[in-house]
């Protein structure tokens, strides 16, 4: 009784997480998707792994040097690439390597075994923690709250900034916060697929979505809903096969993909 | 007449290198201004400082406040930074141009959509509704921002070379409804096309680092000269006419 109780535990926290990381990832990943920013998403990503190694290095939580990383990286470089003083992708590019570099070092200096560091680089839904979970839950219900009250203004930032301008001063501050949650978003999702794939997990949805519509609003539902299903099975599947999940989440949402790619053909010929 | 905005004594400059100095200018409620002016005389410049988009870097802009709250100003930019490949439809853009009444957290009502069914039927372009702007051709996509500009009953219009891509066929149709609107809407207006339009308006303003006002709808290549605004004059009708490079 005690073992079922366990494995009943543990599949439902990973169910949650399939359900918390699916709406956090939609909704940022419909906007970096829209706005054309998934290079420098990526920047973010990679960049969060120094994070995570300085982390293990000092004995914090990797996901506290993840998310402090990712962050600090995301707006160094909408604050280089707004002075213009250096472009947006060598920025990008510098940020991506140097994060990655300072990750494998520290890891590397860090004394001992690290166990976990395999499923930050390719993700564990199985092992997440609670913290984690209660984490990537708030920030669900944030990225909720934000998209809905401030719908409107988030889609005219997005689509014409320097018109938003003109209707408001603080598209700034809005570009910035929104810069911020999308980092954290990427941070919490990489407990779900890793550093190297959590990107995938923010960009297919959108664009299976794309296939539907050409409405953001309805973008952000559907790249919702298709990410549900593809990280559903996924899970699901990998659990069947003993394959890592990260992994064959990645396979599952590209078959999505494809599959609606096919259904929606007719409407684009 | 009563004035609407009057800037004192503005001076604007981009990283130090100056582009409007000591700007006097009066925009007073029913005029139909033509802003005229060389290529990088300062004309969407002058616009901005207006909309409050760019600080001058000495002077200052007075609203009047009873004629005009600032969220009753339309702007038409020169350049659209708009990403047309963006998922947004035509009216959602039209819709941003409430943005500046409703506020940070605004939410469309169905009068708010009827608004913007209304201006983009005015312009001829309400069956493009529900399209993507990528669908759009030049000219479509011009009247679209127009819309935008247009659907919060702006008492004061800033258009910036709204000519440049509306296609032929639409342009005089296009200044036909300027001038209607102009019945109640005050209009400035940056054009080239001096020649077409002053048929429609009922001054000048020549914006060339310094800013000359000049109260008719007629001007003649020497006045053009005395306010130190090397601009050609297009003759339309039977005179050979000298067609010039679109900007
Ligand atoms: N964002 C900017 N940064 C630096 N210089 C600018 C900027 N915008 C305009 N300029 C310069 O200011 C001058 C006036 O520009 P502008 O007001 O756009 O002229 P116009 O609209 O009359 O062609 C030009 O020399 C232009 O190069
Ligand atoms: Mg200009």
């Amino acid at each position: 009784m005690f073992a079922s109780f366990f494995e009943y535990d543990f599949l439902f926290k990973s169910l949650l997480a399939v359900l918390f990381g699916s709406i956090t990832a939609g909704i940022a990943g419909s906007y970096i998707v829209a706005k054309k920013m998934v290079f420098l998403s990526g920047g973010i990503t990679h960049s969060s792994f120094g994070g995570i190694g300085i982390a293990y290095f000092i004995g914090m939580s990797p996901v506290l040097g993840a998310a402090c990383f990712g962050v600090a990286s995301a707006l160094g470089i909408q604050y280089m690439a707004s002075k213009q003083k250096v472009s947006e992708d060598s920025a990008i590019g510098f940020l991506w390597a140097f994060g990655m570099a300072l990750g494998i070092i520290f890891v590397y200096l860090t004394p001992g075994y690290t166990p976990d560091l395999m499923s930050y680089l390719f993700g564990s839904i199985l092992t997440i923690h609670n913290t984690d979970l209660i984490a990537l839950a708030i920030l669900a219900l944030i990225l909720l709250f934000f998209f809905m009250r401030y719908y409107r203004l988030i889609l005219y930032v997005a689509f014409d900034e320097g018109y938003a301008r003109t209707f408001s001063s603080r598209v700034d501050l809005f570009k910035y916060l929104l810069i911020i949650l999308v980092s954290l978003v990427i941070v919490l999702n990489i407990r779900i697929a890793g550093v190297v794939l959590v990107l995938s997990l923010l960009t297919i949805p959108p664009n299976i979505a794309l296939l539907f519509t050409g409405n953001f609003a309805k973008m952000i539902i559907i790249s919702i809903i298709a990410g549900f299903i593809g990280m559903l099975s996924g899970f699901v599947a990998s659990w069947y096969l003993n394959i890592p999940t990260g992994a064959t989440i990645i396979f599952t949402l590209v078959l999505l993909w494809v599959i609606s790619r096919i259904v929606t053909r007719r409407r684009w010929e | 007449m009563s004035t609407l905005i009057e800037l004192k004594n503005i001076s604007a400059s981009y990283n130090g290198d100056p582009v409007l100095e000591n700007v006097n200018f009066s925009i007073r409620e029913g005029d139909f201004i033509g802003v005229i002016g060389p290529n990088g005389g300062g004309k969407t410049t002058l616009l901005k400082v207006i909309l409050g988009l760019i600080k001058p870097t000495a002077g200052e802009v007075v609203y009047n406040r009873e004629k005009l709250k600032k969220n009753r100003i339309g702007y038409l930019p020169q350049i659209a930074e708009g990403d047309i490949n963006f998922p947004v439809s035509v009216k959602d853009v039209v819709l941003s141009g409430l943005m500046i009444i409703k506020g940070h957290s605004a939410r469309m009502s169905s009068e708010d959509r009827k608004k913007a069914d209304y201006v983009l039927q005015e312009l001829g372009i309400h069956h493009l509704s529900n399209k993507s702007l990528n669908k759009l051709s030049g000219g479509e996509l011009q009247r679209a921002y127009l819309c935008r500009a247009l659907i919060g009953s702006p008492k004061l219009l800033l258009l910036d070379e709204p000519g440049n891509f509306v296609d032929t066929s639409f342009e005089q149709g296009f200044y036909e409804i300027l001038k209607d609107l102009n019945e109640t809407v005050t209009i400035m207006m940056v054009s080239h096309d001096v020649g077409t339009i002053s048929t429609y308006v009922k001054s000048f303003a020549c914006v060339n680092r310094k800013l000359h006002y000049h109260d008719s709808g007629r001007i003649t290549t020497e006045q053009l000269k005395a306010y130190d605004c090397p601009i050609q004059l297009i003759a339309h009708g039977d005179v050979p006419h000298t067609v010039l490079k679109r900007h």
